[in-house]
């Protein structure tokens, strides 16, 4: 048999909603699932079919994992936090328990777990913390210190359950309107916690201005930073070539690379932030 | 009696009448975790360019009613890369492999076809000539006969005589036959009809156009009745003239449409983006169909929407 070389876990099935609950602006959706969630680690996604048969919206969407469990039956549980922003989202969150949703996953790279304890710093941008809960806990459990910013507009954009506060050792919150925590955003407080805590890695999940402060910080002090980029995707699997950033290479060269395949979690270093909507120069092929 | 679900388009066989849609199935091996690539009738590869090419910047991609916008640009390898790398692998799958290039000038496609007559084992070579023509104020090929004409004239001369050449027309013209007639005059064996259509979003919370290029190519089932068209109409101006069919099919029906409407073969393209193994399920319905509809062999309902009702047809 050919083996495949992209996503070799990656399956295609129906999940059963076991569990749906509103979490501020937020919905907690919890999916029945088999075996696969045993592959699935943290900063992987899962691509979801929206709408229904007859949809128009033919595209499916893609969520990070923020949770995957195995329970001591076998049976699989995949956790997810949804926004219930477009349509797509909207209608994935008003599904019942019982429903079927089809879904494709582990999806993406995930975040890499340091062989010696480290001080590490976990920041999230809105929901973008989902899947930082997760990788707190394996952190944790290998000896690592973990330190915890999030970020978002206003308090009830903060997604931050109880059990996931568990596994960090401090966290901090900033909104933009002050309604919760440090009036400001996540870079403004940073750089005094990364001296505080002697922090010596920091991974990130949030919009790309965030991730672009943060790898400018994390530059600066010589940190290594792993980020979880949200660019927006048509397919998840690799064949549409929409979800493209410019990042560097193992060879030095800059390549429009696909955020579904080589990412979402990447080297904050590699990457050419840009918010101009050309192509940087020097990129391969321009 | 068992169904021959086989078909033939200018003398490229194929097992089955599924084929991917060019850019739609990346190298190949990303498709690979869900099928085996080997059950399509052919995988048709992403159009690709003499040089390596970055594509276009983000936003590429807006999810329409029933479709997407697309504006990647033609981001690959280049030629040479491309047939180093991805055309080895795809032969060890044991799949046929249909070449898909794209070029921004009339020398660029004579290139390319010289490039690609040096390699054993490709079924056919698809010739996008939907780009823009770099020597004619950025005018796209497929629009003009003249320049549609100079491109796959390139293509015949320097390809040889093994390789059929099946020309990607674009339905953003006045008459779609008249490009047909003066590509298949200049040597193509094929067309395959149709590439996307030039559309546009704006974004009405930013004011401005979703997609960084401002305009992208629609695809998927919101295009469908395009297709239909341009495929009925082509067959019937140019009946011996094999067609494969694409665009918006997302199910068997679909596909059975495009055949009816005188497609020899038909690509899956968007559908793939929302389910990975749409191809695979495309095929069993379609064979399906067939033989629910009382077919022996898939080739006899190439078409079958031309018939004259009372005539001789079933």
């Amino acid at each position: 048999m050919d083996f495949p070389t992209i996503n070799p876990k990656a399956q295609q099935f129906d999940a059963e909603v076991l569990s749906n609950k509103r979490v501020g602006s937020y919905n907690h959706m919890v999916f029945s699932v088999d075996e696969i969630a045993s592959y699935a680690r943290p900063g992987n996604f899962v691509a979801i079919s929206v709408g229904g048969p007859g949809t128009s919206m033919i595209l499916r969407r893609a969520f990070a994992i923020y949770r995957a469990t195995v329970k001591p039956d076998g049976q699989g549980l995949l956790e997810l936090v949804i926004a219930p922003f477009g349509n797509g989202s909207t209608w994935l969150a008003n599904r019942q328990i019982g429903d079927l949703v089809n879904m494709v996953a582990p999806l993406g790279t995930a975040f890499g777990i340091p062989t010696e304890p480290v001080r590490a710093l976990l920041v999230g941008g809105g929901y973008g913390s989902a899947p930082l809960f997760a990788l707190a806990e394996v952190l944790k459990s290998r000896g690592c210190r973990v330190d915890m910013v999030l970020g978002a507009s206003s308090a009830a954009k903060i997604y931050a359950p109880l059990e996931g506060k568990r596994s960090v050792s401090s966290l901090t919150i900033t909104t933009d309107d002050g309604s919760a925590g440090t009036h400001g955003r996540v870079s403004d407080v940073i750089p005094a916690i990364i001296a505080s805590s002697n922090i010596e890695i920091i991974y990130s999940c949030g919009p790309m201005a965030m991730l672009s402060a943060i790898t400018n910080i994390s530059k600066e002090r010589g940190i290594m930073h792993q980020c979880s980029v949200e660019e927006a995707m048509a397919c998840g699997i690799g064949v549409c070539m929409t979800c493209v950033l410019p990042i560097e290479g193992e060879d030095g060269v800059v390549r429009m690379t696909r955020t579904c395949i080589d990412g979402p979690v990447m080297d904050g270093s590699k990457v050419t932030w840009t918010k101009s909507r050309e192509i940087p120069d020097g990129v391969w092929g321009k | 009696m068992s169904f021959d679900f086989s078909t033939a388009m200018a003398g490229a066989r194929f097992s089955n009448p599924i084929l991917t849609a060019s850019g739609c199935a990346g190298s190949g091996k990303e498709l690979s975790q869900f099928f085996r690539l080997s059950e399509l009738g052919a995988i048709v590869t992403k159009s690709i360019m003499v040089k390596p090419r970055s594509g276009r910047a983000t936003p590429r991609m807006a999810e329409t009613p029933s479709g997407m916008l697309n504006s990647i640009g033609l981001q690959g390898p280049g030629i040479d890369q491309f047939l180093e790398n991805d055309i080895p692998w795809l032969k060890e799958q044991g799949v046929k492999i249909v070449i898909s290039i794209a070029g921004e000038s009339v020398e660029d496609y004579a290139v390319l076809a010289r490039k690609v007559r040096g390699v054993a084992g490709i079924t056919a070579l698809e010739v996008n000539i939907s780009c823009p023509n770099v020597e004619n104020r950025g005018q796209v090929f497929a629009c003009n006969p003249t320049t549609a004409r100079e491109a796959i004239s390139a293509v015949r001369r320097n390809i040889g005589g093994e390789v059929p050449i099946i020309a990607k027309l674009t339905p953003d013209v006045t008459d779609i036959t008249e490009i047909a007639r003066e590509v298949v005059d200049a040597g193509a064996d094929g067309l395959a009809l149709i590439n996307t259509l030039l559309g546009m979003v704006i974004d009405t919370n930013t004011m401005l156009p979703k997609l960084s290029q401002k305009t992208g190519g629609l695809s998927g089932p919101a295009i469908r009745p395009v297709a239909v068209r341009a495929i009925y109409q082509v067959h019937a101006a140019l009946p011996n003239t094999p067609i494969l069919g694409m665009g918006g099919v997302a199910s068997g029906r679909d596909a059975f449409e495009l055949v009816l409407a005188g497609a020899s073969a038909v690509s899956v393209g968007t559908a793939t983006f929302g389910n990975p193994t749409a191809a695979m399920a495309i095929k069993q319905e379609l064979e399906e169909i067939c033989i629910q509809r009382g077919f022996q062999n898939f080739r006899d309902a190439i078409g079958f929407a031309h018939r004259v009702e009372g005539g001789d047809g079933e």
